[in-house]
């Protein structure tokens, strides 16, 4: 990899339009870093290389008349295999849509392509959103870029190491539970789940619908606005996409930090958190202090039901949302004796062993007589949950945690034991039940030089002011504390 | 344990999954302690508390306007990607899916 600093939305711009490189070289560039680094990364599952090199000619064709350019014009990006694209196979991660190609775009994906953005592919992930480690593709795990025999986190893991490798100057993610925030962390740069309802979902091939967002991997929080700002917004096509006003998101990162109240919430410091993860963690909310911000101390009780209450309301959604991979319309067919055979066979055949585990325990909490103590308890739990965040909104104006209890950790070592793997989620999964925004953005290295991240959540729609401290904090110097 | 082997097999069948002996041996197993561990939620006392079942139905948050849902109206459009879609069907026969034989007679 090149020594020099990643591109970013700005350079990548100010190249254009200074004539230094056009977009088809621009192009040829990230295809190639790609088929240098990709077969030991496996972040890229297909790649689309006409698309990308049609929207470069477009770019360029409008440079040669010195028209204004679009926001991300250039922009190299990935797109998680979650997410449609017209004319490009969309796998999920999944054998059950190996060959599927979407007959359509998502809303997000096609902002993108309207702003400039030029699409190289799709990128990896754990089957249908499903794992915090990658390991759960169908076509093999990706490999973290700054530790190649460990994992990248999941479950875009993909989008994660693809721009931490400089393989793409962003990605779009999507986060159930921490799909975004946890490979960032474990990658180093910053990734952001927005508001539910922030970014249209519309084209998102659904895991758990109240709670699945999409939103971006970038390698600056500047970046991360400018993403943003794209992809947000009201869509007529998803009917839970927001009416609130989208902020000027470029404008209000630069706004000072100064006299924020900042909440530690105590439960998120409790056991089980690395060593080194805390040291970073804590070292990161000293900053935060001398850049004016006021600490908080925060009480939130419901935080260790978290675990619990996410697995059952997203896994029972994810068996109902699951049940359309039946052998009918679209992606494998097994033959049978049946309809019913066919679709067993057919399911049985396609899904990986977590999406089964994980429809097994939906198809159970919601089937007769386990329905009251399984999912309508857990979504009291969520209201609990939602209610925890309300309350310390009145007194704090954001909340830091670390991401993820543990750094990146290596291929294979937590496979064994799958609710050992949910529990790493519990930093992150409270955020998701109560609907808020969070980042994940790089606060330090471990002694073993593995990247730790500070998470830090806002009220529902307050995206501005997770990306205000986030930048703070990075302009700080708070990706070296 | 919590879970049989006759409810895997059971919940299976709701699930439309074939699974291997081997699966249900390990389903089982793995069923049971997360299921276990989710015991802990039956430590509260939610009996006066709504489940809160999509966060947008929430009180707006600080400053914010009311976060209702807005439905557009239901107009009857053409389906453009009919042809494709059945293009990328595993048998299809346009118009229609084609699928074993439901009614024998």
């Amino acid at each position: 990899m090149s020594s020099a600093a990643p591109w970013t939305v700005q350079s990548v711009r100010a190249a254009l339009e200074g004539r230094k490189i056009s977009a088809r070289e621009l192009t040829t560039e990230f295809y190639a870093r790609i088929e240098n680094r990709n077969p030991g990364l496996n972040a890229f599952l297909t790649l689309c290389p006409k698309r990308a090199y049609a929207q470069a000619d477009r770019l360029d064709a409008t440079i040669a008349r010195k028209e204004t350019l679009p926001r991300l014009a250039g922009v190299p990006m990935g797109i998680k295999d979650v997410i449609s694209t017209r004319g490009v196979r969309t796998t999920c991660g999944s054998r059950i849509l190996e060959n599927y190609i979407p007959p359509y775009d998502a809303c997000a994906v096609e902002r993108l392509e309207r702003t400039g953005a030029i699409l190289l592919g799709k990128t990896n992930c754990d089957e249908f959103a499903m794992g915090s480690s990658n390991e759960n593709s169908a076509y093999g795990p990706v490999r973290n870029p700054i530790a190649p025999d460990r994992v990248p986190g999941g479950s875009s893991g993909g989008s994660a190491a693809a721009v931490a490798a400089g393989l793409a100057v962003a990605a779009l993610g999507t986060d159930t539970g921490g799909s975004i925030r946890q490979p960032g962390a474990l990658c180093g740069i910053p990734a952001m789940m927005p508001s539910y309802g922030r970014v249209s979902r519309y084209g998102l091939i659904a895991f758990a619908s109240s709670l699945d967002r999409i939103g971006p991997f970038t390698n600056s929080v500047r970046d991360t606005a400018a993403v943003l700002a794209v992809i947000a917004g009201r869509d007529p096509n998803d009917s839970t996409s927001a009416a609130a006003p989208v902020p000027d998101y470029m404008a209000e990162i630069e706004k000072p930090v100064k006299d924020l109240r900042i909440g530690i919430p105590r439960e998120y410091f409790a056991g089980g958190m690395d060593p080194a993860v805390r040291n970073k963690v804590e070292t990161g909310i000293q900053l935060l202090k001398t850049l004016g911000c006021q600490l908080v101390e925060l009480h939130m009780p419901h935080t260790d039901y978290a675990i619990s209450t996410y697995y059952i309301i997203a896994t029972a959604e994810a068996s109902s949302n699951l049940a359309r991979y039946d052998g009918v319309r679209y992606g494998l067919r097994v033959p049978g004796a049946t309809l019913i055979d066919m679709y067993k066979k057919t399911r049985g055949r396609g899904f990986g062993a977590e999406v089964k585990r994980r429809i097994m325990l939906g198809t159970y909490a919601l089937s007769a007589g386990y329905y009251d103590a399984y999912y309508l308890k857990a979504q009291k739990v969520r209201a609990l949950i939602a209610r925890d965040f309300r309350e310390a909104f009145t007194r704090v104006d954001a909340i830091i945690t670390p991401t993820s209890p543990v750094p990146a950790f290596r291929l294979g070592e937590r496979t064994a034991d799958p609710l050992q793997m949910y529990l790493a989620d519990i930093y992150t999964v409270t955020g998701s039940l109560a609907g808020v925004p969070g980042i994940s953005v790089p606060c330090g290295k471990t002694p073993e030089g593995l990247p730790v991240g500070l998470q830090i959540l806002a009220p529902l729609f307050a995206e501005a002011r997770v990306l205000q401290l986030a930048y703070s904090f990075e302009k700080a110097g708070g990706y070296a504390v | 344990m919590k879970i049989s082997r006759e409810d895997v097999t059971r919940v299976a069948e709701l699930a439309h999954l074939e699974l291997a002996e081997a699966e249900v041996e390990s389903l089982q197993r793995e069923l049971d302690s997360i299921l276990t561990y989710m015991e802990k939620l039956g430590q509260l006392d939610t009996s006066k508390v709504e489940p809160l079942a999509q966060v947008l139905f929430e009180v707006p948050a600080e400053g914010q306007p009311s976060q209702e849902i807005t439905l557009r109206e239901d107009v009857p459009a053409a389906c453009a990607v009919a042809g494709e879609m059945l293009a990328g069907a595993p048998d299809p026969s346009p118009p229609y899916f084609r699928v074993p034989k439901v009614i024998d007679r």
